[in-house]
């Protein structure tokens, strides 16, 4: 008799977690591929948002949000969209953080995320074209566009005295959109660009490729690649030729991996990525170390302040509903109402659920502009002694 | 007219790369050549056989890196290289016994073995990616210039840099060591005579009482050091990865075929041709030009004739031309 009762009591409690529900948001990175040195950093950003958010246990009266992870491979648009597919149709997810590199982003984003009506908030995809896309209001990226980077690369470098470069980008949609908007941009400044030409990524040997950069000439080579791919092969034989010395360095190119490889051999090259000098960056990079992870890392903010969107909207709009809660992502992120930053996400909900306005800043200083994507500060550094020295912010 | 700095940055960026992925593409094609001399089909998985030994000399290179012995300033794998060879020779040897000796016994025709070659090319595939990855691993250490572009500016005083790697030294030497040996073997020793009387006339040489399991057996052994001596050299000049090695069959091929497939002389000759191809076909000769015409007349294009993206397109193109025009190749080799 007794241990019916306890079991009833049990059943109970069991019934009344059930019912303040689960919330899964996928979290679809290239786990494998050409960034794989950078999405676990992204992918733990993501979650510390969402451990914070279920600590504060306020979401939508208690839900719990549990993160299902994907792998997008970066590279293999079919096998983001089925990694996509098992998220939404398997698992049931209801928002997509992710995904990262621009050619499967737009992929997912056309093939799952519309036709589902899912919402999906890019932390890294940075093409000029997914600013045009058609997404029907689900598509936001906390990364901007490289139509700004190549502003600011073009700027960074004409600051620094060079007028002429040449620019090899790695051939897909991230590589190409960043080299044109450079292009456009550092031409209409009064720079020179000797040769725009594309690289594959996996090949043994890049000597062929930079003879031609080298032929065409410039006082500086922007390598719009990937650090773990063909960008260092460039890299490397442009150093072994002689070509080039000085490398103009963009996102994709900013990892450890690639100091690591050259040391010092590229000292005095510079470029820039994603960043802010704004205290949401040090507060991050604080409560990332605390988690174990590196956050300073390449779009780990960026991914951090996805999640964030992702829930806070959900709040904002009272409902885990993405067409309902998609219509909140620009609200909670801009002006007006309190500013909320890294580790406030607790305070942010109980905002939310008295009707009250945020202004979402976080690790990034998160602004969304046009359609749905950041507006954009960059980082600029410079390689000394072998290290990404941060130089300024713009 | 500036003809020095326009003959060294032809040294720099055609001569001395293409040197190099010549005598590399030599090395393999005389492989491919040996096997269809002696045993008379394409053996499609030499360019995994090539990985195959390379990928052993890659983790042997750790094992002595691990235990901090090195060869000074040249890369230690040149000492674990002739550990790899027989190595590569007893998974050849074993290969051989189990799937293309079955397939001779029958006197199955040259296109049975052909197949054959192209599922041991899998299953290597497969076993190289289950041990190492399919990762791209860079295993070359030791001094890495002879001379650097840098150092070449200031000890000249030219414009143009000319930068030589040790690798490409070694590429070199070892490849005309390589290419020496062998052409005393098949024209000196007893074994090497025997072998060519086989490719020559099988039924002619068996009735002078030429044990064919014995050369077929040298051939597999020449074969696996061929392959893995090409494969390192390649990998120590540019790095491993195992795609990239399955992708140099072609122009592996190309350059057996364009010389006269089991001619050992057109396959050195066709090495060449495919490599000089490839690399002066997608060079931009801007700067070449520009150094050579009068001021004020540099072209203002960059004078390349295809994009690189185009490399293997140019083999292809020389495969097939040759094909129709002369198919028994440059040097009157067989044609299947």
């Amino acid at each position: 008799m007794k241990g019916l009762l306890l079991a009833t009591a049990v059943g109970a409690v069991m019934a009344s977690a059930a019912a303040a529900e689960t919330i899964k948001i996928g979290i679809e990175l290239g786990f494998t591929g050409p960034i794989e040195s950078l999405t676990p950093a992204m992918a733990a950003g993501a979650e510390t948002a969402i451990k914070e958010i279920n600590a504060s246990g306020k979401l939508l009266g208690g839900a719990t949000v549990e993160p299902v992870r994907a792998d997008s491979t970066c590279v293999d648009a079919a096998a983001a969209t089925a990694a996509a597919e098992r998220l939404v149709t398997g698992e049931g997810v209801k928002a997509i953080m992710g995904a990262d590199c621009s050619g499967v982003t737009g992929a997912v984003l056309q093939n799952v995320a519309v036709p589902n009506g899912i919402v999906m908030i890019s932390p890294s995809a940075t093409s000029p074209a997914l600013s045009t896309v058609e997404d029907n209001g689900l598509f936001f990226r906390t990364a901007p566009s490289d139509a700004r980077q190549g502003e600011v690369m073009a700027d960074i470098i004409l600051d620094r005295g060079i007028k002429s470069v040449a620019v090899t980008y790695t051939n897909n949609d991230y590589g190409k959109g960043l080299a044109d908007s450079f292009k456009s941009a550092f031409e209409a400044k009064g720079g020179s660009v000797t040769i725009v030409a594309a690289h594959e990524d996996g090949k043994a040997d890049y000597s062929a490729e930079v003879a031609a950069l080298a032929s065409a000439g410039g006082d500086a080579l922007v390598v719009a690649g990937y650090a773990d791919q063909g960008g260092a092969g460039i890299i490397q034989a442009a150093l072994d030729t002689g070509a080039f010395e000085t490398f103009v360095l963009p996102d994709g190119m900013v990892s450890e991996s690639l100091t690591d490889r050259f040391g010092t051999d590229i000292d005095g090259s510079f470029g820039q990525n994603p960043g802010t000098d704004s205290p949401g960056a040090a507060m991050f990079a604080e409560i990332a170390k605390a988690e174990g992870f590196d956050g300073t890392s390449p779009y780990a903010g960026e991914s951090y302040d996805a999640a964030a969107l992702i829930l806070l909207a959900m709040q904002a709009a009272g409902s885990d509903d993405p067409a309902k809660f998609k219509d909140k992502v620009m609200d909670v992120a801009n002006a007006p109402g309190e500013k909320i930053m890294p580790g406030e996400l607790g305070k942010a909900l109980d905002i939310l659920a008295s009707g009250g306005d945020i202004d979402y800043v976080g690790a990034t200083a998160v602004e969304l502009i046009g359609g749905g994507e950041a507006a954009g500060s960059y980082r600029e550094f410079e390689v000394k002694g072998g290290k990404f020295v941060t130089v300024g912010y713009r | 007219m500036d003809v020095l700095n326009a003959i060294v940055a032809l040294l720099n960026y055609v001569v001395v790369p293409g040197v190099a992925y010549g005598s590399q593409l030599a090395l393999g094609a005389l492989g491919v050549t040996l096997i269809f001399g002696i045993l008379r089909f394409s053996n499609f998985a030499h360019g995994d056989t090539m990985a195959f030994g390379t990928m052993v000399t890659i983790l042997l290179t750790w094992a002595l890196q691990a235990a901090g012995i090195s060869a000074g300033p040249l890369p230690t794998a040149l000492l674990t290289l002739p550990v790899a060879i027989v190595v590569t020779a007893v998974v050849l040897l074993a290969t051989d016994r189990v799937v293309y000796r079955f397939y001779r016994r029958t006197r199955a025709a040259p296109i049975t073995l052909v197949i054959a070659s192209l599922g041991v090319m899998f299953i290597m595939n497969g076993v190289i990616r289950f041990i190492i990855g399919p990762g791209e691993q860079n295993f070359a250490d030791g001094s890495r210039f002879i001379i650097t572009a840098r150092q070449f500016k200031a000890m000249t005083g030219l414009r143009e840099g000319l930068a030589i790697k040790v690798t490409q030294g070694i590429t070199v030497v070892l490849a005309i060591v390589v290419v020496a040996a062998l052409f005393w073997f098949l024209n000196r020793t007893r074994t090497g005579k025997s072998m060519r009387a086989y490719a020559d006339n099988e039924d002619l040489a068996l009735l002078s009482g030429i044990n064919p399991e014995r050369v077929v057996t040298v051939a597999w052994v020449l074969a696996a050091a061929l392959a893995t001596i090409a494969g390192v050299l390649y990998g120590l000049d540019k790095s491993f990865k195992p795609f990239t090695y399955f992708q140099l069959l072609l122009p592996i091929f190309a350059s057996a075929i364009v010389g006269g497939l089991g001619n050992p002389l057109g396959a050195i000759a066709g090495g060449f041709v495919i490599a000089f191809s490839e690399v002066t076909v997608t060079y931009a000769w801007k700067k070449v030009v520009g150094y050579l015409v009068p001021e004020g007349l540099e072209p203002s294009g960059l004078l390349q004739l295809l994009s690189t993206d185009y490399k293997f397109a140019v083999s292809f193109a020389i495969l097939v031309v040759v094909l129709l025009v002369r198919p028994t190749g440059l040097f009157r080799g067989q044609s299947s």
